[in-house]
């Protein structure tokens, strides 16, 4: 079923270490420290955590334990305290189009319209793609996210389940080695945030971006997931315990439920959250 | 319904008149008769109200004057001159009419005369040039300047005059505060170098900026023939006016939606990008609420600038009616303050206008 070819498909021996080619973003030893006037606050510590190239891996956890922080390190908007962070053996630098961001709240430019949205960062990644391919690309995403009739609408046009389609689209459009999501359904109504989840886990079926989404909905964590993370409270949060979901892919929502499985994964998710 | 959702979406920057537009655009149905006599109705009262008070007051004052003049000439000259006096006041004559506050009518009536008068400078102007046409082609051909009239200007050219200052003066501010706020916003060290300097000379009255400006465009004009008092003029508004839009564009730019400059900043945007792309289309609403308190300072401080730069706006005309003391001189003082207060609303409503276009936030405003 795989319909992309793996590019940068080589093995890196940065800092004497020898990376496997199959990890995509290797978390080492990563530490973040706030500090405060009554002394640091240490946010994580020791978070050790490989995620495998086209793999699909959500994290959940308790509100405030550093889930944020930790994704928005891997973007390169937060800078690291301690350890490091690859991706492909390369040490991140900053923030950079390899790692598409999904935020939370859908992050549109107000005065663009759909497309423009997109293009704005196609136009960025694909500088010497002509005009009307950067609009074919743009356009693609746009309607693999179901927006065929809203290219020319501006973003405050749009519902909020809409702006965040374009936020999709845009983050796909880019094709980033890795996709960063932050809760991007955690504002929606829960109808709303289902139609997001298929059409997500649609386009992620066909582009197999590795993918690492931070959540709070146990049931989403797993029908997105193939490994789901678990977190300890902060401060100093790690990774508390991982959790294989070995449902079959491509999945409808119906057969994950029907699924034998399901209930225990559940069930070891939440008595997790709850001690 | 259809008719609420068309009012939100219509911008309210000339939404005084809408009751008007509304009544011309709906058909008559009894709802949005009665609504418009509502509306108009309220406002027409008010202003009746308004000009009743005024009416009576400047009756009272008028009178409390005469009786003053009366007393005085009974208590100076006697009985004699006291009834002289009073008959003098009671035929009207200007002579011996009490100079007061000028009631609505003598507002009017020299509201009329200003207009009228208006007409007779332009027919002079018009007579003028045409005795002059064929000497001043003569002139011109020889290279020489051109005669032109220099009469007394009439109140519709003052008005000209001062419309011409106040807009000279507010793309002068534009075009200072504008970039020199943009540059502040991006950079924090700028910000702190400009501080100072914003703190300082923001509050500074439009009568000493005035002056500065005089001080130095008098130097530069040094030997110039031609009258600098436009140039004067124009430059204390723009300065005096420029700092609301300084601080806003300042501001609007620094605070930029940390959303927008994280996705930026994953899209690693460059330099010219990020800020035509992202800060820029971001602050434009607060550039232009900037820019419309700054036409409304400017147009506010042009008056008192005028006047100290005799430039021949409506600063200098309600200066000169004031000096020059005649009978009529107070109402067409107060005719001025009208003239001024309705274009400075109109500047106003236009700027409001222009600032809900660039809005992408159709909420914001007012």
């Amino acid at each position: 079923m795989k319909t992309t070819t793996i590019e940068n498909d080589r093995i890196s021996s940065e800092n004497g270490i020898f990376y496997p080619s199959k990890v995509m973003l290797d978390l080492k030893n990563l530490k973040k420290v706030y500090p405060t006037p009554k002394g640091d606050y240490v946010v994580l510590e020791d978070l050790n955590l490989q995620i495998m190239k086209e793999e699909f891996v959500t994290i959940i956890g308790h509100s405030g334990c550093g889930k944020t922080t930790m994704l928005s390190m891997i973007a390169g908007l937060n800078a690291i305290s301690g350890g490091n962070i690859a991706i492909l053996g390369q040490p991140i630098k900053g923030p950079g189009p390899d790692r598409g961001v999904i935020f939370q709240s859908p992050s549109l430019m107000p005065w663009m319209t759909a497309l423009q949205n997109v293009l704005l960062g196609v136009n960025q990644v694909f500088p010497h793609a002509t005009k009307t391919q950067r609009k074919d690309i743009a356009e693609y995403y746009l309607h693999k996210v179901g927006l065929e009739g809203a290219f020319h609408k501006k973003a405050t046009e749009l519902s909020q389940g809409m702006q965040q389609r374009v936020g999709i689209a845009r983050a796909f459009a880019i094709k980033p080695k890795v996709l960063l999501l932050d809760e991007p359904f955690g504002m929606l109504d829960s109808l709303t945030r289902g139609e997001l989840q298929d059409i997500l886990i649609e386009i992620w079926n066909k582009e197999k971006i590795t993918a690492v989404m931070i959540t709070h909905d146990v049931d989403e964590a797993i029908f997105l997931a193939d490994r789901v993370v678990m977190m300890t409270s902060g401060p100093k949060a790690k990774i508390g315990d991982v959790l294989a979901v070995d449902f079959e892919r491509p999945r409808t929502r119906k057969t994950v439920l029907q699924h034998p499985d399901y209930y225990s994964y559940r069930k070891h998710l939440i008595d997790f959250l709850e001690h | 319904m259809e008719q609420e959702i068309i009012l939100k979406k219509e911008n309210q920057g000339f939404a005084i008149i809408k009751p008007l537009t509304n009544f011309f655009k709906v058909k008559f149905e009894k709802d949005n008769v009665l609504k418009f006599l509502k509306k108009t109705g309220i406002t027409l009262i008010s202003i009746l109200l308004f000009l009743a008070f005024w009416h009576f007051g400047s009756k009272a004052l008028y009178n409390k004057e005469a009786t003053y003049k009366i007393e005085k000439a009974l208590a100076e000259q006697g009985q004699a001159a006291a009834e002289a006096e009073k008959a003098c006041i009671a035929s009207r004559d200007s002579s011996c009419q009490p100079n007061t506050l000028p009631s609505p009518s003598q507002v009017w009536a020299s509201f009329q005369s200003l207009i009228a008068d208006h007409y007779l400078i332009k027919n002079k102007k018009q007579a003028f040039a045409d005795k002059l046409a064929t000497t001043n082609e003569k002139l011109v051909a020889q290279g020489k300047e051109a005669i032109v009239y220099t009469g007394r200007a009439s109140f519709v050219d003052t008005v000209l005059t001062s419309i011409k200052t106040v807009f000279a003066g507010f793309l002068l501010a534009m075009i200072i505060a504008v970039p020199l706020g943009i540059f502040i916003g991006l950079s924090p060290s700028l910000r702190s170098a400009f501080n100072w300097f914003i703190q300082i000379f923001k509050p500074v009255s439009p009568v000493v900026w005035y002056l500065l400006v005089f001080m130095i465009v008098k130097t530069i004009y040094i030997g110039a023939s031609s009258d600098n008092a436009f140039v004067i003029s124009f430059i204390s508004v723009g300065l005096c006016a420029m700092w609301a839009t300084l601080v806003n564009t300042a501001m609007g730019v620094s605070s930029v939606d940390k959303d927008y400059i994280n996705v930026a900043k994953v899209l690693k945007l460059g330099t010219f990008q990020k800020v035509f792309k992202v800060i820029l289309p971001s602050s434009l609403p607060l550039i232009f609420t900037g820019l419309r308190i700054t036409l409304s300072v400017a147009w506010m401080v042009l008056i008192a600038i005028e006047l100290l730069a005799q430039s021949p706006g409506l600063g200098l005309f309600v200066w000169e009616e004031f000096q020059n003391g005649a009978n009529d001189s107070n109402s067409k003082i107060i005719v001025a303050m009208f003239v001024i207060g309705i274009i400075g609303f109109l500047l106003d409503r236009l700027m409001l206008t222009v600032q809900q276009m660039v809005s992408f936030n159709k909420n914001e405003g007012i």
